[in-house]
């Protein structure tokens, strides 16, 4: 390019400020770009807008507390979160969960993986233009929402996961409503493929773009769809099972193109996969079973029990005014979000409220690489990029 | 917090001890995590090892994080979590850094993906990391003043407003 004469010199490249108001970027993230024409040269993003200072939050929280801040951080997948931070403290605790918990959580996080991917996909699509993908997408989350609605009474910031087991016995007639949606469900994805899969525009907006190789994905610590689309069969359920995953069948799906079109291609066969998840889920749920640990001093006793047993009433009070503490030590725990690795860290002092509770978020390392994948490509993929890597900004900025 | 060491723990801990005599300060094992301390000044060498060595081949840096032990001395607790993705193994790598002067080695030479984890450690311990390309605040406002996560800075802040930084200051006054 020709270097541009200005008021304040000679100029070769420009800087374009993208952000922290643009609808692409799904949240509040603002990107420097410097220009060459349409050519990104230099991409340097900024963030930080919406850090709350949840982790220090959580260390003024007693252990129990601290469930309902881990909804806030990634909204796509609040039953996700929910889980790591439980699994972390049970790690710590020593507690062994039963396994009609186990299952249902397996499903409520599957269900949860499908919602996520559906906001994902119907919202890339619209900013690469394609506006009824989003229509259908949401048509659907709705209906997983109604079921979460079901279970734990929210929408969103369920907080269903509790240290120990689940906040609540599934509800009556629960079976009916996800049966429906798994029969209505893989009809639906074919739907979504119909419209993108070999749409023109889709292809031409997608395929070839952001690329990243294994190499630079791992070392740049990449996870989630965008590192399995690079051809890196690392699935934290597969490698690392939890909460019962080894005893699921299902497949890691894995690409080789590692562009945009691929990472939609992926995540649709990862779709397709968390179905086959919940149906084995839904079978091995039985009807009668408990669904929280036995460990007194740490589960909230039953309400029955509460109002009739003196000892009851003595660990109700004490788990709610002053909460429990586990032995001193620390926990990492990993697990398979929808946009890859999210884990965990709990460190205790042996007090009643963590020392120190980290969490790894996926959207904010996959977020790094960010500038790797548009440098040198043209200002148009950067929002193909952006919403390629499936940020999530509550959880980036946390 | 005394369990016996596990099998993975045996080899990391003789794989370094063979590469190098004083690459492991301690190894312990809790809840079937290995957390291997290392002196602050062999750290990115061990980091580097552990990477590249045939036998143990973490290529894959999947956290880093700090704990502030304040009043206790050494304070600040560094823990880098290592995931080898072909043998599918994890390993904690530990450095202890005194409060007077919390500097360790940037692990970005070693995994560039380090880059963030390490900002954001800085951005809210304050430790800093030499040989880092790009040490800027990440989270906060880059006027921000103290380091939030370390104890002694209160939950709800130093000051009853919150610290908004010099532009918003300027822009509220009549």
């Amino acid at each position: 390019m020709t270097p541009v004469e200005t008021a304040i010199g000679t100029a070769k490249t420009m800087v374009l400020n993208m952000g922290p108001q643009h609808p692409s970027t799904h949240g509040v993230l603002r990107i420097l770009l410097e220009l060459d024409g349409e050519t990104v040269v230099k991409a340097i993003p900024d963030l930080g807008y919406l850090h709350t200072g949840i982790e220090k939050s959580c260390e003024d929280k007693t252990y129990s507390q601290v469930i309902t801040l881990t909804d806030r951080m990634d909204y796509l997948n609040p039953l996700g979160n929910n889980l790591v931070y439980c699994l972390a403290v049970e790690k710590l605790l020593g507690l062994e969960v039963p396994k009609r918990a186990q299952y249902i959580r397996v499903m409520m996080v599957e269900l949860q993986r499908i919602s996520s991917h559906l906001v994902w996909l119907g919202t890339h699509a619209i900013d690469l233009g394609a506006m009824s993908v989003f229509l259908y997408c949401f048509r659907e989350r709705e209906e997983i929402l109604k079921i979460f609605e079901l279970f734990t009474g929210q929408r969103m910031m369920t907080s269903y996961i509790r240290i120990g087991g689940l906040a609540l016995d599934p509800p009556a007639g629960w079976r009916q409503p996800v049966e429906r949606f798994l029969k209505m469900m893989p009809s639906r994805v074919d739907e979504y493929e119909t419209l993108l899969t070999e749409n023109r525009i889709w292809i031409g907006r997608t395929k070839g773009v952001g690329y990243i190789s294994a190499e630079d994905a791992i070392a740049l610590s990449m996870s989630g769809p965008t590192l399995r689309a690079a051809g890196v069969a690392y699935d934290n359920r597969k490698v690392f099972p939890y909460s019962s995953y080894e005893e699921f069948n299902f497949n890691v799906p894995t690409r080789t193109e590692s562009d945009c079109y691929a990472r939609y291609l992926l995540r649709v066969a990862e779709m397709r996969e968390s179905l086959k998840i919940i149906r084995q889920a839904f079978d091995k749920i039985k009807d009668e079973g408990p669904i929280k640990a036995d460990a007194p001093g740490i589960i909230p006793p039953q309400r029955e029990k509460m109002k009739t047993e003196m000892e009851a009433l003595i660990y109700h009070f004490k788990i709610f005014t002053e909460g429990f503490s586990p032995p001193p030590g620390e926990a990492f725990v990993t697990i398979e979000s929808p946009r890859g690795e999210l884990g965990c860290f709990v460190a205790s002092d042996g007090s009643p409220k963590p020392l120190r509770v980290h969490f790894r978020s996926p959207s904010y390392i996959n977020l790094q690489a960010l500038p790797k994948l548009i440098e040198g490509q043209l200002i148009a993929d950067v929002i193909a990029c952006i919403g390629t890597i499936d940020i999530v900004l509550g959880e980036v900025d946390r | 917090m005394t369990e016996p060491a596990s099998k993975n723990a045996n080899v990391v801990a003789e794989c370094l001890r063979s590469w190098n005599s004083k690459a492991v300060a301690e190894v312990s094992e809790y809840r079937g995590e290995t957390t291997i301390v290392v002196p602050r000044e062999l750290l990115r060498a061990t980091a580097e090892h552990c990477r590249q060595d045939a036998k143990l081949q973490y290529n894959f840096l999947t956290d880093a994080t700090c704990v502030d032990r304040s009043p206790v001395e050494p304070r600040f607790e560094l823990n880098y979590h290592l995931v080898s993705i072909p043998r599918r193994e994890k390993v904690r790598l530990r450095v202890w850094l005194g409060g007077n002067d919390p500097v360790a080695d940037s692990l970005v030479p070693v995994w560039p993906g380090a880059n963030w984890l390490e900002r954001e450690i800085f951005d809210l311990f304050g430790i800093r990391f030499s040989g880092h390309p790009d040490l800027r605040r990440i989270l906060l406002p880059e006027d921000w003043e103290g380091y939030p996560l370390r104890r002694d800075y209160p939950v709800e802040g130093y000051r009853d407003v919150p610290n908004t930084g010099e532009l918003f200051r300027k822009s509220s006054t009549p």
